[in-house]
């Protein structure tokens, strides 16, 4: 498979991973699609469960054990030093998850950033400290060079007083200033994809502008792409181009932000996007998306969201898999109601 | 929701449309701060720092801030959840008892008290038991008190459980056969159980997913309505809470900075940390464009607040007496407390 155009960073293709447990199998990720550019930022959107953190996770090869990748392929277009430029195709999902190519690949090229400030940093060593490991397992410098980096590297992330914040440790700084630490290590190599997984959830929401704000002046200055995990509809349209909905291990849409907000057309996307409080619009109800989240031992057959669906059509919905409709170049559904 | 529109008032002059349920006056809560060998204390965390405000029969109080801002453990003090260091906190329990102070309250009557109001937690996975089965957790509170027992009480359990929502068949299931979504409802099914007038809802969707928030904010409305509850609603989510408050109240480092019914506040606020909040919230458009108010520093250190008004150093309109004189919470405009030195002379901006 050659690339298309040279933009084409990564091409996630029918993605299916699943956890063998004693209660059954769960299909974490089934059928996953989505391709992401060079420089671009999309957005995978989806309640807890959905398959969106083991995508991501996928993509490190850090799926936590029981889970596997059974099935597809994680193409990246590497770029090749002193080859003119050209890309190297490689299939994350073929390499061994411990071998050398990926770890030269994993927190070095492809990094992310996780939703816990506080659990995802080592409490016992110094935020530089953390930094300069990341520094001196991907490049080879001396300590003083690492260390004259993390400055840097803190500099950039708007860390307060960077000389004294870098023997720092992590219970000494508030959750905004854990969360620049986690982009700061994320940064410290040269990286092509940044994944931030809920990377505000759980900050509060005046520090979660000023991370939101930090982060895209860094894809300015780095030029990475972002691939942004998130169930907050509202960091979505701030953030993100384009739009990937998933439900149940299965993309239920993909569009651009603005048809996925404006023109949705797949019913899930449709409620969420109607079941959401928003200020200044008076309600005395909302409209909520009827029933749970189904237990992911037991997915109901077909159309995943049939027994929560509004348009529910018996005998096609609950029997038949729906097909992956292109309403209009660049946006897809997995709904009959299309076809 | 049911009110009766007399306008009695409460002895500090302030305006008051309908009957009030719960007073607050002069509120604290000081961690003391211990430390080395012989644990002196070397001062206090203050999380709630002279609060003062009432809830209306009926109503739901929105309580807002950051975290930190003592807004939980404001909502803990009025169950004696955690015992205040100062300050009042009555209730008007029914017109035969007139006002009762539950901090003048030990044994039997304390007990009886804790039927008239309840909680609802944030984490609905940390806070049921999960060896206890929903019957023993819906029902706890009705064995404790005496109320119900054997047949009696799964039929009352069963009541609950479906007024929430869950069929009553899962009596007998753990807390880990069910969803988040699920956990929450068991949650409120509990907190009804004792038939109270007054609930705190402690941060109640925040950890639910966004087609769950929808369905439990809904679930509270209803409940509200069947049983004429007033409810004090804590919650970080301004979406959220603009939608489900009456009425709002803002905190900052332990101190209510802002009061006012819920549009009112939302269209105009007047204290700027307010207006903060506000342009932070992101808005579920990518055609709306905001711009979030840019604000210098941390929060405050509640152990060791600034001078003055404890927003001060991080607030654009700041001037001199900001830093010196603390601002009281003061009534600009009916209805709507603010306590912000400038807050005739600045207009600030509202919802878009």
């Amino acid at each position: 498979m050659t690339p298309q155009d040279d933009q084409r960073l990564l091409e996630i293709r029918n993605l299916k991973v699943q956890f063998a447990l004693e209660e059954g199998t769960v299909r974490a990720v089934d059928g996953m699609n989505l391709a992401i550019d060079r420089g671009q930022t999309v957005g995978v959107v989806g309640e807890s469960g959905c398959g969106k953190s083991v995508t991501a996770q996928a993509l490190l090869r850090i799926v936590p054990k029981p889970g596997e990748i059974v099935e597809g392929e994680l193409l990246y277009y590497r770029p090749t030093d002193g080859d003119g430029g050209n890309l190297h195709v490689t299939d994350l999902a073929g390499l061994p998850a411990n071998g050398d190519e990926m770890r030269d690949i994993r927190g070095n090229e492809i990094v992310m950033v996780f939703q816990e400030p506080m659990s995802s940093l080592a409490p016992v060593y110094t935020i530089g400290h953390q930094i300069m490991e990341a520094i001196g397992l991907h490049q080879h410098v001396g300590k003083q060079e690492a260390r004259e980096r993390t400055l840097e590297i803190l500099q950039r992330v708007g860390m307060p007083q960077p000389s004294q914040t870098i023997d720092s440790y992590p219970h000494q700084m508030s959750g905004g200033m854990r969360q620049r630490g986690m982009i700061a290590i994320a940064l410290s190599c040269n990286p092509t994809l940044l994944i931030a997984d809920e990377p505000t959830t759980a900050l509060d929401v005046t520090t979660q502008g000023q991370i939101l704000e930090l982060m895209q002046k860094l894809q300015n200055d780095f030029g990475m792409a972002i691939m942004f995990i998130t169930h907050d509809l509202g960091v979505v349209a701030k953030m993100t181009e384009y739009v990937t909905v998933m439900y149940l291990g299965k993309v239920v849409e993909s569009a651009d932000v603005d048809t996925i907000f404006h023109d949705p057309k797949h019913p899930y996307t449709k409620a969420l996007l109607r079941s959401m409080p928003r200020m200044g619009v008076k309600s005395r109800r909302l409209e909520a998306v009827t029933g749970m989240v189904p237990d992911p031992f037991h997915v109901p057959p077909g159309c995943p969201f049939h027994p929560r669906c509004e348009d529910f059509i018996a005998g096609r919905c609950d029997a038949e898999e729906p097909p992956w409709i292109e309403t209009e170049p660049g946006h897809g559904v997995r709904c009959v109601l299309y076809e | 929701m049911s009110s009766t529109n007399s306008p009695a008032d409460v002895d500090s002059g302030r305006s008051v449309r309908e009957t009030p349920l719960l007073e607050v006056k002069g509120l604290r809560k000081y961690y003391p701060i211990r430390r080395g060998f012989l644990s002196r204390t070397r001062g206090y965390v203050k999380a709630v720092d002279g609060v003062d405000f009432t809830i209306q029969r009926g109503e739901t109080l929105g309580l807002v801030g950051e975290s930190g801002c003592g807004k939980s453990t404001t909502g803990r003090c009025l169950l004696r959840a955690v015992d205040a260091t100062e300050g009042q906190v009555r209730y008007w329990i029914s017109d035969e008892t007139g006002w009762t102070d539950i901090y003048q309250l030990a044994g039997e009557d304390l007990r009886r008290f804790r039927q008239f109001a309840q909680m609802i937690f944030q984490d609905p996975f940390s806070s049921l038991n999960p060896r206890m089965t929903l019957l023993q957790i819906v029902g706890e509170p009705l064995t404790v008190n005496r109320l119900a027992s054997g047949e009696e009480l799964e039929h009352r359990v069963a009541d609950l459980l479906r007024r929430v929502g869950l069929r009553p068949e899962y009596m007998k299931r753990y807390p880990h056969a069910f969803s988040g979504g699920q956990r929450q409802r068991i949650g409120i099914a509990r907190s009804l159980a004792l038939e109270p007038n007054f609930i705190v809802c402690d941060e109640p969707v925040s950890a639910l997913d966004v087609s769950i928030q929808a369905q439990t904010l809904n679930l509270l409305q209803d409940l509200q309505e069947e049983f004429h509850l007033t409810y004090l609603f804590v919650a970080h989510d301004l979406n959220v809470v603009a939608h489900i408050a009456d009425r709002v109240a803002v905190m900052y480092v332990g101190k209510m900075v802002e009061l006012a019914e819920s549009d009112d506040l939302f269209d105009n606020p007047l204290h700027p940390y307010t207006e903060v909040l506000m342009s932070s919230v992101l808005p579920p458009d990518p055609r709306i464009k905001t711009s979030q108010i840019e604000m210098t520093g941390e929060v405050a250190d509640p152990a060791n607040p600034p001078s003055g008004c404890y927003f001060h150093p991080r607030c654009q309109y700041a001037e001199d007496r900001c830093r010196h004189e603390t601002p009281e919470l003061r009534e600009v405009r009916p209805s709507h407390f603010v306590s912000c030195h400038r807050a005739e002379e600045i207009t600030l901006q509202g919802v878009i």
